[in-house]
């Protein structure tokens, strides 16, 4: 091993300090939550949030999984609309950059246009719920409402497109002398080999979906169609409105949901997608360049 | 001759029917949820009803916009979304671009892989989660930081009764949030810098930093430029969920945190007035693409590689 100039010390001393730093900050909201979901409430009550529960207690996860239907019944619309938001997003997002990454076909640029102007100019957000409420009848299918809007995303078509440009032209063109056909090349050839783009692709389709509470605030409005994000805003919520009340009233109204239970809600809420991220994180860095609209 | 062109356009439908047939669903896709919304401005110029749809409301010319200026909020939420979106592109890409080097130049492999995916996590924690700890955490009563205020014996601050230090809670939320997205986003334009210019830069006595600024930034640039000139076109823009949960959708902090999106979102929902907020709508997606077009059409005056289109 060679020895380290001056300049590379204290590079490093820079360095690891200020990713340590940021580490910390990073990390710190999540230890506080997880901390306090398993802190008995009457302590959250008098010293706050802490790092280290100062006095453990799961009753918070008990109440909860009590009373599982509402929690469950969630979980499942919206594992059921990340799954199926994923599964159909990626392979049609894939499939489209596959075409926009052929250079014999000549209309791909005007085809990269079409789909990124989308993102230059829009109708609004008026008209397109309108045309979701009055015109697809999306409040009538809560599940499709809560899947289809954010099936394609221009920005991750344009990812995986410049990914696809990078595997050299010969592997796909000896397909074809053998008599592949596109589809054929797409989904034996370019979907295998892509492998790296396509998982960070799919992990932000999941965040995407698995995190989203917009379109069930936009389309649903009966309980069991909310999806978990939108169920736990709908818990919150009561809970402010019921402590304000209280608070300016004095008097003690229904049952309020307790700090620690929030916390414990959340964890519930975010646990499971972050389970995917270690089996992920490997194709990541190789995965995801930039490249321009053209080309 | 016109003949002919038409000859060689469906000798290019049957050359590339299967490739045609695999864009159909994105085309579908965008039609009818980009520009189908797009026959919908319409509605900016009318007083819509929901009986009438789009084409059989009463056609009220400008009135929907002369309303939204004289109403005075539009002013405010265009600067707020402007400025919000100003430091956003400075903080997040400049903390992002300083990760990435770091990350690049640091030989520690466990220690580069620990620190990335905890920076990353922010990312997957859902809004409506970062605006209950929001709460939690500044909230005047109960919350931790007016405990741990009040254990120091200070005085507690009220957050929800200060517009002003909101400015700062959102760009260090936004920034917390996002950075490890867009560190990985750099990192992988980092490690697509050829190696062999930093073995002659090293060759040549350049130190660390030298290299850094000579080699490592000026190659950044595309990825930099591409990016910026991608949030421009939001500028006008902004995250209707960070803002509306990281601030509880809280009326007293309207004054600096209300974004267009926002104010376009509230109305729709409480309000029936379709037709002004189209007109809120419609002005925001022009001052966008005006915005894209200048910035796309500068960049391409100074390096036609750079640009976007």
């Amino acid at each position: 091993m060679k020895r380290k100039s001056a300049s590379e010390k204290i590079f490093n001393v820079i360095g690891y300090t200020i990713l340590t730093l940021l580490a910390i900050i990073a990390v710190i909201p999540f230890v506080m939550i997880i901390s306090s979901s398993v802190t008995a409430e009457h302590t959250i009550l008098k010293y706050g949030y802490s790092l280290i529960p100062k006095e453990f207690s799961t009753q918070a996860y008990e109440k909860i999984f009590g009373f599982p239907d509402d929690v469950l019944r969630a979980y499942g619309v919206t594992i059921f609309n990340t799954f199926v938001g994923a599964v159909i997003g990626l392979f049609t997002t894939a499939m489209t950059a596959y075409v926009l990454s052929r250079k014999y076909f000549v209309w791909r640029n005007k085809f990269s246009f079409f789909f990124y102007f989308t993102t230059l100019f829009s109708g609004g957000i008026v008209p397109w719920y309108i045309l979701c409420v009055r015109y697809l009848n999306l409040k009538e299918m809560p599940m499709i409402a809560q899947v289809a809007p954010y099936l394609l995303s221009v920005f991750n078509i344009l990812i995986i497109k410049s990914f696809m440009q990078s595997i050299p032209d010969s592997i796909s063109e000896a397909a074809k002398i053998d008599g592949a056909g596109e589809f054929r090349i797409f989904r034996q050839l370019m979907l295998p080999l892509s492998k790296p783009v396509l998982a960070s692709i799919a992990l932000f389709i999941s965040i995407g979906y698995w995190n989203d509470w917009y379109l069930s605030f936009m389309f649903v409005d009966k309980a069991k169609y909310y999806s978990l994000q939108f169920y736990l805003y709908k818990i919150l919520n009561a809970a402010e409105a019921l402590a304000r009340i209280s608070s300016l009233s004095g008097h003690h109204v229904g049952e309020m949901p307790k700090e620690n239970i929030k916390m414990a809600m959340a964890v519930i809420a975010t646990g499971p997608i972050i389970l995917l991220y270690p089996f992920l994180q490997k194709y990541f860095v190789k995965g995801l360049t930039i490249g321009a609209v053209k080309g | 001759m016109k003949q002919g062109k038409r000859k060689l356009f469906f000798k290019r439908v049957r050359e590339y029917r299967q490739l045609l047939l695999m864009l159909l669903p994105a085309v579908i896709f965008f039609t009818i949820f980009s520009y189908l919304p797009m026959l919908g401005i319409g509605i900016a110029f009318e007083r819509f009803t929901f009986d009438g749809g789009i084409f059989h409301s009463p056609w009220v010319g400008l009135d929907n916009f002369k309303f939204m200026f004289l109403s005075g909020d539009i002013l405010n939420v265009t600067k707020n979304t402007f400025f919000y979106n100003i430091l956003f592109i400075l903080v997040n890409n400049c903390l992002e671009i300083l990760c990435a080097i770091i990350l690049a130049e640091l030989t520690s492999k466990h220690f580069k892989r620990i620190t990335q995916s905890l920076m990353f996590l922010p990312y997957f924690i859902s809004w409506v989660v970062v605006g209950a700890f929001a709460y939690n955490v500044l909230n005047y009563e109960s919350g931790s930081f007016n405990t741990l205020m009040e254990a120091l014996n200070l005085q507690p601050y009220d957050f929800y009764n200060t517009p002003k230090i909101w400015i700062l809670i959102i760009v260090l939320v936004c920034a917390w949030k996002n950075i490890g997205y867009g560190t990985i986003i750099y990192l992988s334009a980092v490690m697509g810098i050829d190696g062999a210019m930093y073995e002659a830069a090293k060759v040549d006595g350049a130190n660390i930093f030298q290299r850094i600024r000579h080699i490592t930034l000026p190659s950044l640039v595309p990825t930099i430029v591409i990016l910026t000139l991608l949030s421009l076109g939001g500028i006008f823009r902004g995250d209707f969920s960070m803002f509306y949960q990281v601030t509880g959708n809280n009326a007293m902090l309207y004054s600096t945190t209300d974004v267009i999106d926002t104010y376009v979102t509230r109305s729709l929902i409480s309000t029936s007035e379709f037709g002004m907020t189209a007109a809120a709508g419609l002005y925001q997606s022009v001052l966008c693409f005006v915005i894209i077009m200048i910035f796309n059409a500068l960049v391409k005056r100074y390096n036609k590689d750079y640009s976007l289109f």
